[in-house]
């Protein structure tokens, strides 16, 4: 019998560029790649870490390497995954606890979410800038 | 509603799912902390940064942090593989890689904040 429920036909409509997400799921699939970019980042972090508390000597080289344009760049990525990732995985704890789950409060949230992450990207980023 | 439900069965995905859950809620109340101690600082100088993390306390809630953190982050990337890679002995070499990696940061991670 669950054989016959396993390889049941069901209707498919997977046409990506065809199908408008909706704000929670602009957050929840933004959760899974800023997730995935801290992810693999994770070494040059660690690295910059590294130096930043070696020495005076390694602090030099820290702070030499954060000062370039493009690094900048990439830290101002990172600081938005980070707070994006926080932000959502607050939502997310809520939504656990069944806080929000109607349809109203989980858009304004989704939408609270990515506006707080955004400004606070903005202000950390140009404050450290 | 069930009330009182029985849980049976291994539990393997439950006890990831609160895992998930416990170390995000850690790195969040350390994100705040570290954020403020950070801000607090005079300026950014080698002195007040590496005095910062040799206090101990806070040397071992960072070591805390990162410790969730590459928890959080096996269960996390591992969800992404399971999601995404369908045959199974590329599935289980992403799964080692990603595992091998975390173990290894974590010995960094310790490395970096004991050598101060």
């Amino acid at each position: 019998m669950s054989e016959v429920t396993v390889r049941k036909q069901r209707p498919k409509h997977l046409a990506i560029n065809q199908i408008r997400l909706p704000l929670p799921g602009i957050v929840s699939i933004l959760h899974r790649v800023s997730g995935a970019g801290l992810f693999l980042l994770l070494p040059f972090l660690l690295y910059l870490l590294d130096r930043s508390l070696g020495s005076p000597e390694t602090f030099e080289t820290f702070a030499a390497v954060v000062d370039n344009w493009f690094i900048k760049l990439v830290l101002f990525g990172l600081l938005w995954a980070y707070l994006h990732h926080f932000c959502a995985g607050i939502r997310f704890l809520m939504l656990d606890m069944h806080k929000g789950v109607d349809l109203e409060p989980a858009r304004k949230s989704s939408k609270i979410v990515l506006v707080v992450s955004i400004t606070l990207t903005l202000i950390i980023g140009v404050v450290l800038w | 509603m069930v009330k009182q439900r029985i849980v049976v069965g291994a539990h393997y995905g439950l006890k990831d799912w609160i895992a998930q859950r416990a170390t995000a809620v850690y790195m969040a109340a350390y994100t705040i902390i570290f954020a403020l101690c950070a801000f607090s600082l005079r300026e950014l100088n080698y002195q007040e940064w590496s005095s910062l993390f040799s206090h101990g306390l806070f040397r071992f809630l960072s070591f805390l942090f990162f410790l969730s953190l590459f928890y959080h982050a096996w269960i996390g990337i591992r969800d992404i593989w399971m999601d995404y890679i369908k045959p199974t002995g590329v599935r289980l070499a992403l799964h080692l890689v990603t595992l091998f990696l975390l173990v290894g940061y974590a010995g960094w991670a310790a490395q970096i904040l004991w050598r101060l």
